[in-house]
């Protein structure tokens, strides 16, 4: 097969893939897919089977993370932390619809930089979402800071975001390394939110104190909280330790699973389910999928495109490209295309690669142009939304964000 | 006479005891309350873009949908306590200023209070919303000012106004 046969099959075949997992028909599911165009891919000898199973190797560590991850954020919910920060909101806020937006990015922050987006969009959300009705206060500034942060406030930590375990695993960098880093980019990137979020639902928010009972005070539940402690504390030692994170990740996991599998408040099928099995496995495929484009000539391309270099130009590039390209194919293809050349260049490309395909998918709600020009198509119940209101906020908060947030990565860099 | 009040979070107490002021004792009365569908979809939405992740369906047994629709049930029930007068109650979801357009076909009068800047006088004292409701409503609009209308020093200055005539027509 010539190499420019080969690559052009293997992007369809990665076309396809993306576009089942955009459109989710009902009797294919994305996890087969991306297994048969893999398996395709593999038998058509555009990937030789060694290099496909190389594919796999390196990515098992970070899919066993982001499996023990999921289950950690499972078991919070299941031991009551989103309830708890619920009731922590409620009666911080004391009914002003500020202090509610306040407290929603500092708890959507935090979710976020510990249990992944993934947590604050699935499971804090509808929390938010409660609490701002029973406050009888408008719910809109206060759902869009999750959607918002669930991806600004992703770039503090290799746990935060997917498409950070994964540039994790492909850089040098320690947990504690990584953390440090991109402290300053993510508050960067959350100030840049908070000022535009502040301004633009402006008219939401100005609305007068509600006075009311006074919520009860939230109970934390202590041993989900200890076992993140735990957990975190793991992380950060693990270089020092030399024991890899993922292990800590594991024992957090089974911290909080095995005591509700002994007193019977989950079962093992739960549990199986929390940790997404069609997911992992999609993750996978992709993963194959993408690693034949890369060795077909892929690789070549994006070194062709991206800078490469650590000045603050070089990494601004990366990043503005990054987001473009993430707000094309989603961030998740995007960094597994972009991740091992900018990995190759430096923990700087790396970096900035990471805000790019972070903070861009802000640009459109449903993660990329794809997904919501098939929203659009389908008329599913999101055309509720008012597109051009969302657009506007992407469009004031993302390009400065992304500024921000890179500029401030290149002056971490230099100390 | 048929009366259709529009109440929300912010103003409905207001709305309430005007509307009870101002509506004659005769007038079939209906409590609005629309419940915008905008913060569920935008929910909806993040959730669908976490491309290839279908998490389990969330613990709770309420969905959005009805927590926000049992919210609103119980605004209009409380609002209907404070009108101490016979009234129907009607909430409905969607895009607030056309389903409130909607709802007030065939009515006499729609009562209905500013939700905007409180502070001064002039059109930034109503939302978006609000506006196109005006703009658009097929019935007599009764507006109220949730807390009492800020004073007339509140205008700004009148626009530097053409010059003066020059010519002394009209005189003697």
């Amino acid at each position: 097969m010539t190499d420019g046969l080969a690559l052009a099959g293997t992007l369809l075949v990665l076309g396809v893939t993306l576009a089942v997992a955009v459109a989710r028909p009902p009797y294919l599911p994305e996890a087969v897919a991306a297994c048969a165009g893999g398996v395709l891919l593999v038998l058509v000898g555009a990937i030789g089977l060694s290099r496909a199973s190389d594919a796999l190797r390196a990515l098992g560590p970070t899919i066993g993370f982001l499996a023990a991850m999921l289950l950690i954020a499972d078991g919070c919910r299941r031991e009551g932390l989103f309830d708890a920060m619920g009731a922590l909101m409620a009666r911080g806020s004391g009914g002003s619809p500020q202090r509610l937006l306040a407290f929603v990015f500092v708890i959507a922050a935090v979710i976020t930089a510990v249990l992944s987006l993934d947590a604050t969009i699935v499971l804090l959300t509808p929390v938010v979402f409660v609490t701002a009705a029973r406050m009888r206060t408008s719910a809109k500034p206060q759902v869009y800071a999750c959607a918002h942060l669930a991806n600004s406030a992703s770039l503090l930590l290799p746990v935060s975001n997917l498409t950070n375990l994964l540039a994790f695993h492909a850089s040098k960098l320690s947990f504690l390394h990584f953390g440090a880093l991109m402290a300053l980019p993510t508050i960067a990137a959350v100030g840049v939110e908070w000022i535009v979020f502040r301004r633009f639902f402006a008219a939401d928010l100005e609305r007068p104190r509600r006075a009311g009972a006074r919520p009860a005070r939230p109970e934390l539940p202590r041993f989900a909280v200890a076992v993140l402690a735990f957990t975190l504390t793991g992380f950060a030692l693990s270089s020092v330790v030399g024991i890899e994170p993922v292990w800590f990740a594991a024992a957090g996991a089974a911290a909080i699973s095995i005591p509700a599998l002994a007193r019977r408040t989950t079962t093992p099928v739960v549990l199986a389910r929390a940790a997404e099995p069609g997911f992992l496995i999609f993750v996978l495929g992709l993963g194959v999928i993408v690693q034949a484009a890369s060795v077909n000539g892929l690789d070549t391309a994006v070194r062709a495109v991206l800078p490469t270099g650590a000045s603050l130009g070089d990494l601004l590039m990366i990043a503005a490209l990054s987001a473009i390209f993430a707000n094309l194919v989603n961030n998740l293809p995007a960094t597994l295309m972009l991740v091992p050349v900018t990995a190759a260049a430096g923990t700087g490309p790396a970096l900035a690669t990471l805000i790019g395909v972070n903070v861009g998918p802000n640009l459109t709600y449903v993660g990329s142009l794809a997904t919501l020009l098939w929203r659009r198509v389908l008329r599913t119940e999101d055309t509720d939304i008012e597109l051009g209101e969302f657009l506007r906020l992407g469009a004031l908060t993302v390009p400065a964000a992304l500024l921000a947030a890179t500029v401030l990565l290149w002056l971490a860099l230099k100390v | 006479m048929r009366a259709l009040v529009w109440i929300n979070e912010d103003t409905w107490e207001a709305t309430v005891a005007e509307a009870a002021e101002f509506l004659p004792g005769d007038a079939e009365i209906t409590l609005l309350h629309v419940t915008s569908t905008e913060p569920e979809a935008v929910a909806r939405a993040a959730r669908r873009g976490l491309l290839g992740r279908h998490p389990p369906p969330p613990a709770t047994p309420e969905t959005l949908r009805e927590i926000s629709e049992q919210a609103a049930s119980e605004l209009l029930a409380e609002a209907r306590t404070r009108l101490r007068r016979p009234a129907t109650l009607r909430a409905r979801r969607g895009r607030v200023e056309r389903e409130v357009v909607a709802a007030a076909e065939h009515v006499d009068v729609l009562v209905l209070a500013r939700d905007g800047d409180r502070e001064r006088l002039g059109p930034r004292s109503l939302a978006s919303a609000t506006r196109f409701v005006i703009d658009h409503a097929p019935c007599r609009v009764l507006l109220i000012w949730p807390d009492t209308a800020p004073a007339l020093t509140t205008l700004p200055p009148p626009p530097p106004g053409p010059p003066p005539p020059q010519s002394a027509c009209g005189r003697g």
